[in-house]
């Protein structure tokens, strides 16, 4: 079986948030970057196969020369090859279509990759790449076996989960609990160095999307402290106040 | 022109978050065609004329009772090319959002999801998206002559303006093709209110020292007609469900009202919540960084407080 990952490089989920440019640029001044949380359970989930069922890993990133230490960072988890689509991903169409060319013809099985990345939050990629390469997508997937060309799945929907049964090939977008995050080891981590990472230039695209600009909420008013022997006061302001009971 | 809505519903009823959307495109000025699937009564779909649906149609065939992604896609593709609709508005959620990524596939259109404004069309045509979790926004111009909006839950207000409409049947051309991702069966939460699109939330948190201590928390929800929900600990401890779960990585919530139970309120937690409209803790650690967040926040004993606030709060609504 040969699984594709595909994971995207986003600030650590405990950055502040900020942009630069006019409010054009994530500030990444002081930000460290991860391999997206949900990514990272794709990732887990596919050296789980490769270790049960045996497959082929290779890890796909649409990122700039500086997103390499996070792409290593899946290789010493444990895949075996890596490519890296030389460009700044700027939208959700735009990262689709480059791993859907990646993709086109290189006879993956499954191409998995989180629900959503944690910076843009869009939560539609696995869906644009099922539909570029004609083949089924499944997400927010949270539990995913594959059994010859079956693929047994259980999808989150809204308030409950239902299972879902499909065939190879198929795209997933994944979410917990499919499998535990895993961490590298001193092993691992030597032996991601050496392992080949091939750096591609992108196919160009009219994704239709353009970005003006990023805002941010206005700040947040102080809390309101009210003492745990007065409830009636809080119930009283929900009331009057918030208006929201 | 005109703008088709995705209409999704459950147990027979539409979902709330669809009234939203219905709203949302009538706020649009151009004619709105609604199209609901599967299981669900004319009477019921009928409904949305009163949100701003001059036109409903209903994709009745069998195999539509079953939720699937790709057949989904495939019926609306055809209800835009026969209304001749160049928008697609959708609900932001776990059906909406991968449907409209196929469609957007599809036909080529510009895609937003996480959506959260109507579009500013003094230039071009710009709508404001939800990212970073709720921590920022993104104004993104839609370039496409098609387009598709996928609005955040609580994000557009659903609004009676109308009256009922008459009931088009539908039936596109649905190919088996379509079915190659099989439904074998599914577990709902028994709850009254669903978590994604609740207005009021009452979520619990290591705090409650174990599950045997929800009751309180129900309890505490029945009176305020609230979903309940939980930290990630909580569910990874299976106290509660994973669907439960709020959180960076869990189910993302944007209620008139959150109220946090014992969660102290890590960064992944706020990043689930932080777009509620108000938000109240009770925590018994004054310390706790839940309350730099809040709006009110009581620092106590949860077994002391929050029975007396179901009490003030059932007394309130006498």
């Amino acid at each position: 079986m040969k699984i594709l990952v595909c994971i995207s490089h986003v600030p650590d989920t405990t950055s502040r948030i900020n942009f630069v440019d006019n409010n054009t640029k994530f500030d990444t001044n002081g930000v460290q970057f991860i391999i997206g949380p949900y990514d990272d359970y794709a990732l887990a989930r596919a050296i789980e196969l490769k270790e049960s069922a045996g497959a082929t890993v290779t890890v796909l990133n649409v990122g700039l020369a500086e997103t390499e230490p996070t792409i290593r960072k899946a290789l010493a988890i444990g895949a075996d090859d890596a490519i890296r689509v030389n460009a700044e991903p700027v939208d959700s169409y735009f990262v689709a279509s480059q791993i859907a060319a990646q993709a086109k013809g290189a006879g993956f099985d499954l191409i998995l990759m989180g629900r959503e990345s944690i910076d843009y939050n869009s939560g539609v990629v696995h869906g644009l790449v099922g539909e570029m390469l004609g083949i089924p997508s499944m997400s927010p997937v949270m539990k995913l076996d594959v059994d010859g060309m079956a693929v047994k799945m259980a999808r989150e929907i809204e308030g409950g989960k239902e299972t879902v049964e499909a065939q190879l090939p198929l795209v997933a977008g994944c979410q917990e609990p499919i499998a535990e995050w895993k961490i590298p080891n001193m092993r691992g981590i030597m032996s991601a160095r050496t392992k080949p990472l091939k750096v591609v230039e992108p196919v160009t695209v009219d994704s239709g999307v353009m970005l003006r600009e990023f805002e941010l909420p206005p700040p947040k008013g102080s809390v309101r402290m009210i003492s745990p022997d007065n409830v009636q006061e809080l119930v009283t302001l929900l009331k009057s106040e918030a208006k929201v009971l | 022109m005109s703008t088709l809505v995705f209409v999704e519903s459950g147990e027979g009823k539409v979902r709330k978050t669809s009234l939203e959307a219905v709203s949302y495109a009538a706020a649009l000025g151009a004619p709105v065609t609604a199209i609901g699937m599967g299981t669900i009564s004319k009477e019921e779909l009928g409904k949305l004329g009163k949100y701003g649906a001059s036109k409903v149609l209903h994709a009745g065939d069998g195999r539509l009772n079953q939720e699937v992604i790709q057949a989904y896609a495939g019926v609306l593709v055809q209800a835009m090319n026969d209304e001749g609709a160049d928008v697609l508005v959708l609900a932001n959620s776990s059906l909406g959002t991968p449907v409209a990524a196929r469609v957007a596939a599809r036909i080529d259109a510009s895609l937003a999801t996480n959506v959260v404004s109507l579009p500013d069309t003094s230039s071009g045509f710009v709508v404001k998206r939800s990212i970073y979790s709720g921590k920022a926004f993104a104004l993104v111009e839609l370039t496409h002559a098609k387009k598709i909006l996928a609005i955040r839950k609580n994000a557009a207000q659903a609004r009676e303006t109308g009256a009922p409409v008459e009931v088009i049947p539908y039936d596109p051309s649905i190919s088996d093709n379509d079915f190659k991702t099989k439904i074998t069966g599914s577990e709902k939460a028994t709850g009254e209110v669903l978590l994604p699109e609740a207005e009021i939330i009452v979520s619990g948190g290591r705090g409650m020292k174990g599950p045997e201590h929800w009751t309180m928390l129900e309890d505490l929800a029945a009176a305020l007609g609230a979903a309940t929900g939980c930290s990630k600990p909580v569910s990874d401890m299976g106290w509660r469900p994973h669907h439960e779960h709020v959180g960076q990585t869990g189910v993302k919530v944007s209620p008139q009202l959150y109220i946090a139970v014992g969660i102290s309120g890590a960064i992944q937690h706020l990043a689930g919540v932080n777009t509620s409209k108000y938000i109240v803790v009770i925590n018994k650690d004054p310390e706790a960084p839940f309350f730099k967040a809040a709006d009110y926040g009581i620092a106590g004993d949860a077994f002391e407080v929050v029975p007396r606030l179901t009490e003030a709060i059932k007394a309130a609504k006498e």
